[in-house]
């Protein structure tokens, strides 16, 4: 498979007062399309890091970071905007939705960004909102979501306009294990099923087990990769 | 770009409700900067609106030249028949000149507890019969040759001692209050009246404060400009000729011009504190709501649509304070009366007027509060890095 992330030679660099601290040193990665990757490591090791540059949330101090063709180091933050939009479906700790919209609002924000006209959209809300399970609970706001739900209909948003690519930043880290469980084979059959390429950013050992293959990072670099088991 | 808008928009507006006590900082602070502004510049609209309500463009006045008021001006005895006949002036159907030599003195009133300067008036028949505004609308009017007054309906409200049939005391004599008068709220309606040979003989003034003298048909400023030609080119007259309203009209400048400076300081002052609290109110939403516009600008959506939205929430609440100033404004001040010194040291009684175009001054203020104390913030919102935002939400 051709790879969708492929970073070369990529430094990052954060300034903290007067020092420089550089996160990512002289990192190079390949992701071929229709991997689920864990990006695993201690803290401060660079995982989130890693992951805002595939995603298109930050640009690399220096190298190169090309994701679905596009060479995102060289886009200025509209630009990213955009291609974020049409790439990228994003799913967080704390699932991030918007505490005043209903699930299927939640879940309808990306396609704002597309041309798809009402019933279009109220389409393919309610099929994102079919594939995680979550059909039921359409109407409901976040706060009257469980945190396996919430984090399904953020699973949905980040599904609804088809992207190439799914980045997931600790998905399951406010879930309990039953629940962790149940969003790992979800992220798992999407992509299995539905051919979607994922990469994860987890602590978990056993969330990193449902992933096709295990990146781990240390001090900025990339230290071995495995086969996950599962 | 529009849908993206008013999504934002729309979240932004919906989560004010999660953050209302910071939010009142805004429509409380904004609402007080309105409500001033519009009371201030309603008592000085209510008192333009008296005195360019007085008077008539189809009625000239005649004063000294070079005085301003009609208490500092005084025409002798011998120049009024002389003015009387001038060209430009009106004749009625018995063929005499429609012009009133009037005589205006300051007498003392009381008003809570305190004494006030009012204007009494002595007009000639012909004053009464030019000034179809001014109606008798308790009692009768004043007899000529005796000591009898009538009150204008302002004046009453706002003086004691005003009633039918109250005796006043003006220079050692005894008056009466036989009517009182309604001229449609012009300064008029702040004045006592009186027959002008009684006040001229009670007063000791042979002469008169000044000629009103009403403008021959057909064009009346044809008829004003005849009259000043004719004044002008006599030397035995040193006098001024104007029309009756543009007097009055110049008589509130004056207190219009007072009033809207210190508006301009007042709401200045407070306009600034109000838009320190737009600012701090609205830094704290940007932060408050940090993670969710770091969450719908990862998913794509753009700087602008943000930015109108943080706008777009300060301005919402800026707007309702100002639309609850103003409306404290209005019910508490709208109609109002009370009296100031005008020109002539006497009383002018007059009420708070707040009009619709007070209103709107009062919300375009509001709005420009709210511009600029949601730019800033709505800047900062855009400028998050994303992905630092996502970290600390």
């Amino acid at each position: 498979m051709p790879a969708i992330v492929s970073l070369r030679d990529v430094v990052k660099t954060y300034t903290r007062g007067k020092q420089k601290v550089e996160v990512l040193h002289h990192l190079s990665l390949e992701i071929p399309q229709g991997d689920f990757v864990a990006l695993m490591g201690p803290s401060g090791s660079g995982k989130t890091t890693l992951l805002n540059l595939i995603g298109g949330l930050d640009r690399p101090t220096q190298g190169e970071v090309t994701v679905a063709g596009e060479r995102l180091d060289r886009l200025g933050s509209g630009q990213l905007a955009k291609w974020r939009a049409r790439h990228v479906g994003f799913v967080f700790q704390f699932y991030n939705l918007m505490p005043m919209l209903s699930a299927e609002r939640n879940v309808e924000l990306p396609l704002l960004l597309t041309h798809l006209n009402k019933a279009q959209r109220r389409q393919n809300v309610a099929a994102a909102l079919a594939v995680v399970g979550l059909s039921d609970r359409a109407k409901h706001k976040p706060a009257e979501l469980s945190g396996g739900q919430a984090q399904r209909v953020a699973i949905a948003r980040a599904l609804v306009a088809d992207p190439t690519l799914l980045v997931c930043d600790e998905p399951t880290g406010d879930l309990d294990r039953a629940t962790a469980d149940d969003i790992l084979h979800l992220l798992q059959a999407l992509n299995r099923t539905h051919g979607k390429t994922i990469v994860m950013v987890t602590h978990d050992q056993k969330a990193a087990d449902f992933a096709s293959h295990v990146l781990h990072l240390d001090k900025g670099q990339l230290v071995e990769g495995q086969t996950a088991a599962a | 770009m529009l849908r993206q808008i008013l999504a934002v928009s729309s979240m932004s507006l919906r989560s004010i409700p999660q953050r209302l006590g910071t939010s009142l900082v805004i429509v409380v602070g904004i609402g007080g900067v309105v409500a001033v502004l519009v009371a201030l510049l309603s008592m000085s609209k209510g008192f333009e609106y008296t005195l360019k309500g007085t008077g008539s463009d189809a009625r000239a006045l005649l004063l000294s030249a070079g005085v301003t008021a009609e208490l500092s001006s005084y025409i002798g005895p011998d120049s009024v028949p002389l003015l009387r006949e001038l060209p430009g002036v009106r004749r009625g159907a018995d063929g005499k000149p429609l012009a009133s030599a009037e005589i205006v003195v300051i007498t003392e009133l009381r008003r809570h507890g305190g004494d006030v300067n009012v204007a009494l008036r002595g007009v000639e028949p012909a004053g009464i019969a030019m000034r179809p505004e001014v109606r008798i609308v308790e009692g009768r009017l004043f007899r000529p040759g005796l000591q009898e007054v009538i009150a204008g309906r302002s004046a009453r409200q706002q003086f004691s001692g005003l009633q039918l049939g109250a005796r006043l005391q003006f220079r050692g004599s005894q008056w009466t209050v036989v009517g009182i008068f309604d001229s449609g709220g012009d300064a008029h309606e702040s004045e006592l009246w009186t027959d002008a040979d009684t006040a001229r003989s009670a007063f000791g003034r042979p002469g008169a404060s000044g000629v009103l003298a009403e403008l021959a048909p057909p064009d009346p400023a044809t008829a004003l400009q005849t009259l000043k030609n004719a004044v002008t080119a006599d030397p035995r007259f040193q006098v001024d000729v104007q029309t009756e309203r543009h007097y009055f009209t110049a008589q509130s400048q004056g207190f219009t011009e007072q009033i809207t400076l210190l508006t301009a300081v007042v709401t200045a002052i407070m306009a600034f504190g109000a838009v320190f609290g737009a600012l701090n109110t609205m830094y704290s939403a940007v932060s408050a709501r940090q993670s969710e516009i770091a969450t719908l600008r990862a998913i794509g959506f753009s700087g602008l649509p943000v930015m109108v939205s943080v706008l777009a929430e300060s301005i919402a609440l800026a707007l309702a304070g100002g639309a609850a100033g103003g409306a404290l404004a209005y019910l508490l001040f709208d109609g109002m009366s009370v009296s100031t010194l005008g020109q002539n040291f006497t009383q002018v009684a007059f009420s708070f007027a707040v009009t619709p175009g007070l209103l709107l001054r009062g919300m375009a203020w509001a709005l420009a509060i709210g511009l600029i104390g949601g730019f800033f913030p709505a800047l900062r919102a855009v400028r998050l890095p994303v992905a630092d935002a996502l970290r600390a939400g």
